[in-house]
């Protein structure tokens, strides 16, 4: 096994190690879908259709996304404080030392850490969603093996976002405010609190075309088969493509940064 | 050419610092933490780097791993450039700082180790050798499986010691590794140091405030202070030098007059408790035989000269020469 597999290895089993914490977000996430699902049938009900969707559809994108809430971190989390944590205490300047990629390093991690989450923060408020309401399932096996790999590249897109974020403690005394913007732009602009479809002109071109939409929007539409043929082939290069850009900036501020520690001190 | 496994010639760290000084005004500082420091290390020899603290003693260290570039000065390592060829270097260097781990904190020892045999690309014999000898001297075979945070501090710095030796390095930097500790695990932790050094011909460079570590590890030692090397040779030279001093505090059955002793005057006399001084440099075996022969001793220590003493000293003495 390379490195940054026994990397991603450690990362899930180190999250299946908090068990009450996964129990009791599995308590909220089905809590919310049920909230958010009946607020969306009483939208659906005085505007059907709207943002193309049908009133299943739209449920099922509430369950989606309470699935996904967690596994694409949302509100952030994941390696972003312990890294954050790193830099500020000049720990970091250990992970420079080594002889691995610092970005690699915490992107397996990550890699881990979601696929524990889409497992056992995702299966149960999507089973209960799919128990209790009539929701738009994939026709064939192959939509979800594109879903599944949309919502990896999803996970990465999240992850290039959130590692810009850490390496801006490089330079701000305090990244908690960064951190809490981020947070925001990411609850609307993934599409979380309502899809980017129903928003009508160019605020709505506008988000669907920010790096935040591969993070729900793009694998619910993949789910819900919105996108099909090179259409689906267009989303996931959309997802793509967001990921090498923003990790390639990542990389280049990383070595900013690094050159700032090694030249300054930490 | 010096055949030296670790050279500086002149090397200096200088740190801007900017700080606020009033609402909009930012004022401009220069901190040289590393003053044009020359010495040589062979290969095989531990050497002690003391000093005060705030005396440059980290930044050197960082240094020497690539982790900080040098301001000014020469600097090799094994023929490499540190702060050039990092990562080069990092595969022939092991490094422990007292006061951070290069372990993960949620994991256990053992896959912490798993982690580092990867990074390394240890072989897996190799791996298996280094790791069996590590748990067995820093009496690791308890730990492997507890969490890091779990630790206390003195297994947490074995710990660390051991994933800096998995990797064969040809040359092992310490920074402060018994800051902190408890007792025993000092003494493990000295006792594993000289055996990699002499058994395994190690090159190692310790640094410490605390005389102790070097009196029992090292031959060498080197002084620092505000970013300049103040001395450089034998320990026992050192101390003639600082002409420090060692206290033994006795106490004895019952209150004396201020006992008299070939080599070593009274200081000060507290009830049944007298504190002898007596050069750093001779041993305190035959005072305390003596004392025993001529009075009912109860209970006796000796205390260690500091280095804050021994420097300040050095300074009183290069003044008084010019
Ligand atoms: N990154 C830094 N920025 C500014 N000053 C620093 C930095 N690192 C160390 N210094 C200063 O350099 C001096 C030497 O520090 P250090 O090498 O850590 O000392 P020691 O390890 O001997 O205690 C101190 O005055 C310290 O404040
Ligand atoms: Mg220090």
């Amino acid at each position: 096994m390379s490195l940054y597999a026994a990397v991603a290895v450690s990362g899930f089993r180190r999250h299946s190690t908090y068990r009450v914490a996964t129990a009791a977000g599995i308590f909220t996430n089905t809590v919310f879908g049920l909230i958010m699902a009946y607020t969306y049938i009483a939208l659906w009900d005085q505007r059907p259709h709207l943002g193309g969707y049908d009133q299943s559809m739209a449920i099922t994108y509430v369950w989606i996304g309470q699935a996904l809430f967690i596994t694409v971190a949302v509100l952030g989390g994941g390696f972003q404080d312990e890294l954050i944590e790193r830099i500020r205490s000049g720990d970091v300047a250990i992970d420079l030392y080594r002889p691995a990629d610092l970005q690699a390093w915490w992107l397996a991690s990550d890699l881990g850490r979601a696929a524990f989450h889409l497992i056992g923060r995702g299966i149960v408020p999507m089973l209960f969603g799919a128990l209790f309401f009539d929701l738009t399932m994939p026709g064939t096996p192959l939509t979800w093996v594109f879903f599944i790999l949309s919502v990896a590249i999803g996970v990465v897109v999240s992850f290039a976002l959130r590692y810009l974020v850490v390496l801006s403690a490089f330079w701000l005394m305090d990244g908690g405010g960064v951190t809490t913007i981020s947070g925001l732009a990411t609850m609307f602009f993934s599409g979380m609190l309502l899809p980017l479809n129903v928003f009508p002109g160019t605020l709505g071109e506008v988000a669907r075309l920010l790096p935040w939409s591969a993070l729900l929007q793009v694998p619910a539409d993949i789910f819900l088969g919105v996108h099909t043929g090179s259409g689906l082939l267009k989303a996931l290069a959309f997802q793509a493509g967001w990921a090498v850009v923003l990790l390639g900036t990542g990389r280049a501020l990383q070595a900013v940064a690094t050159r700032k520690v090694v030249v300054q001190g930490g | 050419m010096s055949d030296g496994l670790i050279e500086l010639d002149g090397v200096e760290k200088v740190f801007d610092v900017r700080r606020r000084a009033g609402l909009l005004r930012r004022e401009r500082r220069q901190v040289r933490a590393v003053d044009g420091i020359s010495f040589t290390v062979p290969r095989g020899e531990m050497v002690g780097y003391i000093g005060p603290n705030g005396a440059g003693k980290s930044t050197t260290i960082k240094m020497l791993t690539g982790i900080l570039t040098p301001s000014g000065g020469r600097l090799r390592v094994a023929g490499i450039d540190p702060s050039r060829e990092r990562t080069r270097l990092a595969r022939r260097i092991g490094v422990v700082f007292g006061q951070r781990t290069t372990l993960w904190w949620d994991l256990p020892l053992r896959d912490s180790y798993q982690l580092v045999r990867r990074m390394y690309r240890i072989p897996d014999d190799r791996y298996r050798v280094n790791l069996e000898r590590c748990v067995e001297l820093l009496d690791l075979r308890d730990l492997l499986e507890v969490p890091v945070r779990q630790l206390s501090l003195g297994q947490r710095m074995r710990g660390d010691i051991a994933a800096a030796l998995l990797h064969d390095p040809e040359v092992l930097y310490l920074d402060e590794p018994t800051i902190g500790l408890d007792v025993v695990s000092k003494a493990k932790v000295r006792e594993f140091l000289r055996s990699v050094n002499t058994e395994q011909g190690m090159t190692v460079l310790l640094t410490t405030h605390d005389l102790t570590d070097i009196e029992q590890l090292c031959s060498r030692v080197m002084v620092i202070d505000h970013g300049r090397l103040m001395y450089d040779g034998g320990l026992a030279e050192l101390h003639a030098v600082g002409e420090s001093e060692r206290t033994l505090v006795v106490d004895f059955e019952r209150e004396l007059p201020p006992v008299e002793l070939p080599g070593a005057r009274c200081e000060r006399v507290d009830g049944p408790r007298q504190w002898l001084v007596f050069p750093a440099g001779s041993s305190a075996a035959p005072l305390v035989a003596e004392l025993a022969a001529r009075h009912p001793v109860v209970d006796l220590s000796v205390r260690e000269p500091v280095i804050e003493d021994v420097i300040a000293r050095m300074y009183a003495e290069s003044s008084a020469v010019v």
